[in-house]
């Protein structure tokens, strides 16, 4: 049944309906969750307000889970869907650059774009540089392609690698997650600041 | 602040919000066989803008070549019509809650001035980091974690990874 679009269940015009679609709950969730506010987002790294690491791993693993049982009841093709190719050093640098990135900035793109609805400035300013560092990124592809594509190991699954199956894989990214969660919970009572 | 104020303003458990985007996230697999995504949209405006305001420099860089060559029409895509979704859903969640309104957020120990330089620089390397990894947060992070990428969990633990490292030279900017 499911992947609807890649079985041809659906159009290519009523899957981007949908995309409008789905993007409308997931800008809700963001912002409903206190994402259009970089103070907030930038919280999980100080300890004062975790929301993000209690909204990601909450929303990770749900969906995770999701789609294994998805697949169990045989709702779903999991072969059909798409899983982001793993080139090592860029995975690895690409993500040290965003990390940078968001202690700096204070969002994420889809929180910025969220943030914007609501008339946030900075996040305007984000979205800006945003579109200045794709653009770098297009022009001087000549002198990093090398790099972008060096190291390609597949599209391997975390399970894959560590040779378990996906089911046990999950049990553990839900334990990490509900370790982490705990964790949350304690840097917000140990580091607290004075809402504003 | 008034305690109607401090309600008004409340934001969802975020737990129950975590439920929520992950149902987002298996509807948006369910459907359209892929997670959810952001900078991708970016990259399409910046493809198409560059395609418009210099055709035959868009035609010779690969970076334009190979995005145009699998995306002929770069706006009609997923991630644009996922992302103008973003636009209307938060925006629509920020006016329920009544919090629409123009405004610079920042620590008030430092200007907004200040807040908006760091905001572009963020912005950029970002912009740039988004592209190197393939994809954000969203894209890369979050939606590979739900299918057990192995490139997903890398980057996502190398963008807090770092945010971590680094968060003790900025402190002055949010604390």
């Amino acid at each position: 049944m499911g992947p609807l679009a890649a079985n041809e269940i659906i159009s290519q015009d009523t899957n981007l309906i949908f995309a409008f679609l789905i993007g409308i709950g997931f800008g809700f969730v963001l912002e409903g969750a206190g994402f259009s506010s970089s103070r907030k987002l930038a919280g999980v790294f100080y300890g004062y307000d975790t929301v993000v690491l209690k909204v990601f791993f909450t929303a990770g693993i749900t969906a995770m889970i999701g789609l294994l049982f998805f697949s169990l009841f045989g709702w779903i093709d999991l072969s059909l869907i798409y899983i982001n190719p793993t080139f090592l050093y860029s995975a690895i640098a690409g993500g040290v650059i965003m990390g940078a990135g968001f202690i700096l900035g204070g969002f994420c793109p889809g929180t910025s774009f969220c943030a914007a609805s609501i008339g946030k400035i900075d996040a305007l300013v984000f979205i800006g540089g945003l579109l200045i560092g794709i653009l770098i990124f297009g022009e001087g592809y000549a002198l990093w392609e090398g790099f972008y594509n060096a190291k390609f190991l597949g599209i391997p699954k975390i399970s894959e690698s560590l040779g378990l199956k996906d089911g046990l894989m999950a049990l553990i990214i839900v334990l990490v997650a509900f370790a982490m969660f705990w964790v949350g919970e304690w840097a917000e009572k140990k580091f607290p600041r004075e809402e504003y | 602040m008034t305690t109607t104020k401090l309600k008004s303003k409340t934001y969802m458990n975020p737990y129950l919000a975590g439920v929520l985007l992950g149902l987002v996230l298996l509807t948006a697999n369910f459907i359209s066989g892929r997670g959810l995504g952001a900078s991708g949209a970016v990259k399409s405006v910046i493809v198409t803008a560059v395609d418009a305001v210099a055709p035959g420099h868009a035609e010779n860089a690969p970076f334009y070549v190979e995005y145009l060559e699998a995306h002929p029409k770069p706006m009609k895509s997923w991630l644009v019509f996922e992302m103008l979704g973003v636009l209307v859903g938060g925006f629509l969640s920020g006016a329920l809650a009544g919090r629409l309104k123009f405004k610079v957020e920042h620590s008030p120990k430092i200007t907004s001035r200040r807040r908006l330089i760091f905001a572009l620089a963020g912005g950029i390397l970002f912009g740039f980091g988004s592209q190197l990894g393939r994809g954000c947060t969203s894209g890369s992070a979050l939606s590979g974690m739900a299918v057990l990428s192995l490139g997903g969990i890398i980057t996502m633990a190398a963008i807090f990874g770092t945010g971590y490292a680094l968060a003790y030279f900025v402190r002055k900017n949010w604390i």
